[in-house]
């Protein structure tokens, strides 16, 4: 198996399994986990450890459950069954330490808040009560903002309104927003989505430098692998039955797709080092009525 | 009724000392009281009306006021003071739309849908208590359109105890109230309980409209609720400067809609209605025209709201 030759800056980290992270405590670990919709279950026996500092993909065919599964890290959502530990405690109990970036977010255009008091959120939006005008505190948030927008590149544009910005431009300040609290966790949905090529080659590189130079663990969803292909330590496949999880050569692959998925697929490789999923199943419609893998409602 | 006298004296008193005119209006017990609440109104208004705003749920808010209507010609006929119909009426729809659930990706169309319902049947039934009462007729007008004759004191207490209450419920539930209005995805996530502080802050809509509604009438509440807010946000992008600006504009639009009503005999709401119009108006056209300026918009530092 070959690591994809590609993308000349960028290291070629090794998984072999024996990873230092993984020696202490998972950032994210999932023991038999599975998650239930209205009455289907989404995926089912889902067992998954990330160490600190990895940078991690979830593929998958649309609608099997990639955000959910973000959201049951999050504990907004809780599994129906199963072990998951986020940070060493249950999920929803880190707080701060997680930083999330939901799925398509745009601002409607004609929201009146500039880009800095949406990063601001971020930094004291789940506070009860009136902050201090003369507190210390209001010091730290100012540099702290100020520092986290220069960090994703946006200081030029972020005390314009939000609504008026580009998909990428929003993109990053949003990034801003998840940073400011200093997470040891980001999970992002789909950052990528509806941007174009060239930005979306800078927020992937953005989110491999937070990444690398801030130790931050990195769990993205992405349609996509290919522009993070070369930044990533491990993806988590996720299907019906269950999930694979490993480096990214490892398991993207025909035999290991086809096997998860039950169906035949083709992995393609192109001569610039990208990869193409070929027969990939979609998830079935919602309506229709389905035999799920993983237990009766 | 003193104040018809007073009112026929007053047309011909109007002199160009802004003082002079105030001191003048002042003379009489009840303009202080409408003074006293409009001013207590057009604050408490001009807050939750910006978080309306921004929340996209002026309809709702619309709907709220209109509410009023019934809740008011309800509790006249029931021998209970407008007041109370107002208040009961306002929080009880509140809650109603509180009660459908705002998730989903057509959460505001659902939310639209009941509210418009909610809101023509509650109409229907405030024509049917007119109607029934039959000597309602001269109040019928203040209900829509306003009135700041005969406001009492003891009015001004309760207008005052509720603007508090909104007041200080907002300043605790600011900041969550704020990230949970704009991005609530990421709110919940951070522990926000969205869903309980979108039903928390349609109440303090309802209590917010009953108050607007006294002053500008149930039809005209929009006057203080909606303009306002609007015009600010139109002006800045800035949150807390914004709010401020809001507050402003509907104190000035309040004072300026009661000094004209003083000394013309027109109901206050369309006074009030017409500054904050021509307020937002001229909002627009300064947003507009500073769009064709060279940008100097863009130089203010990146400081904190
Ligand atoms: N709140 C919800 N209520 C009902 N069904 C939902 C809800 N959220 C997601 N689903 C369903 O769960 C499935 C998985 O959704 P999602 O996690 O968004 O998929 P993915 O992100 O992989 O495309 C979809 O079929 C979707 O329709
Ligand atoms: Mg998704």
């Amino acid at each position: 198996m070959t690591t994809p030759a590609r993308t000349p800056g960028a290291v070629p980290r090794q998984d072999t399994g024996t990873d230092p992270a993984r020696s202490a405590a998972p950032v994210v670990s999932l023991r038999g986990a599975s998650v239930r919709i209205g009455g289907r279950t989404l995926w089912s026996d889902v067992g998954l450890d990330v160490g600190a500092g990895q940078f991690v993909a979830i593929l998958g065919p649309n609608g099997v459950g990639k955000s959910t599964l973000l959201k049951v890290l999050l504990g907004v959502l809780p599994p129906a069954s199963g072990e998951v530990r986020v940070l060493g405690t249950a999920p929803g109990r880190a707080g701060q330490r997680v930083g999330y970036l939901p799925q398509r977010r745009s601002f409607d255009p004609s929201l009146r808040m500039r880009g800095l008091d949406i990063v601001r959120l971020g930094w004291d939006g789940d506070r009860w009560g009136l902050p201090l005008p003369w507190s210390a505190g209001r010091r730290d948030a100012g540099r702290r903002i100020a520092e986290v927008v220069e960090l994703v590149g946006a200081s030029g544009y972020a005390h314009r309104p939000i609504g008026r910005l580009s998909g990428g431009e929003q993109q990053r300040l949003l990034i801003a927003q998840a940073l400011v609290r200093r997470p040891e966790l980001l999970l992002l949905d789909e950052p990528l989505d509806s941007l174009d090529l060239p930005n979306q080659a800078a927020v992937a590189a953005l989110v491999g430098r937070i990444c690398r130079e801030e130790g931050v663990t990195v769990m993205m969803v992405a349609h996509d692998v290919n522009p993070i292909l070369s930044r990533l330590d491990r993806v988590v496949y996720l299907a019906e039955g269950g999930a694979v999880t490993g480096p990214p050569e490892r398991v993207i692959t025909a035999e290991t797709l086809s096997r998860l998925y039950g169906t035949p697929i083709e992995v393609l490789r192109t001569s610039d080092g990208r990869l193409v999923v070929v027969g990939q199943p979609e998830a079935p419609a919602r309506h229709t009525d389905r035999h799920t893998a993983g237990g009766r409602p | 009724m003193t104040a018809v006298t007073a009112l026929a004296d007053a047309s011909a008193g109007w002199s160009w000392n802004p003082v002079d005119d105030l001191r003048q209006m002042w003379a009489y017990p009840f303009m202080v009281n409408a003074f006293r609440a409009g001013t207590i109104t057009a604050v408490a208004s001009a807050v939750m009306g910006w978080f309306m705003v921004l929340r996209r749920q002026s309809f709702a808010g619309h709907t709220l006021a209109v509410v009023g209507f019934p809740g008011a010609a309800g509790a006249v006929l029931a021998g209970a003071s407008a007041a109370c119909g107002y208040f009961v009426f306002c929080v009880a729809a509140a809650l109603v739309i509180a009660a459908v659930p705002r998730t989903g990706r057509d959460a505001g169309a659902q939310e639209a849908a009941l509210t418009g319902t909610v809101q023509a049947f509650l109409l229907a039934c405030g024509f049917l208590f007119t109607a029934l009462y039959k000597g309602l007729l001269g109040g019928v007008t203040s209900m829509l359109f306003g009135s700041f004759l005969g406001i009492t004191t003891g009015q001004v207490r309760v207008l005052l105890a509720v603007a508090a209450a909104v007041l200080v419920a907002l300043a605790a539930l600011g900041r969550p109230l704020l990230f949970a209005s704009v991005d609530p995805d990421v709110a919940a996530a951070r522990g926000v309980p969205v869903r309980l502080l979108s039903t928390g802050f349609l109440v303090l809509l309802g209590a917010a409209a009953a108050e607007a509604s006294q002053i500008t009438g149930t039809l005209l509440v929009f006057a203080l609720l909606v303009m306002p807010a609007a015009t600010a946000q139109t002006l800045t992008a800035r949150p807390v400067r914004s709010l401020a600006l809001s507050v402003a504009i509907a104190v000035a639009v309040t004072w300026l809609g009661l000094t004209t009503a003083y000394y013309s005999d027109y109901p206050l709401g369309f006074f009030v209605t017409t500054y904050a119009f021509a307020a937002y108006v001229l909002a627009r056209l300064a947003r507009l025209a500073a769009g064709r300026l060279p940008r100097r918009a863009l130089l203010p530092a990146a400081g904190a709201a």
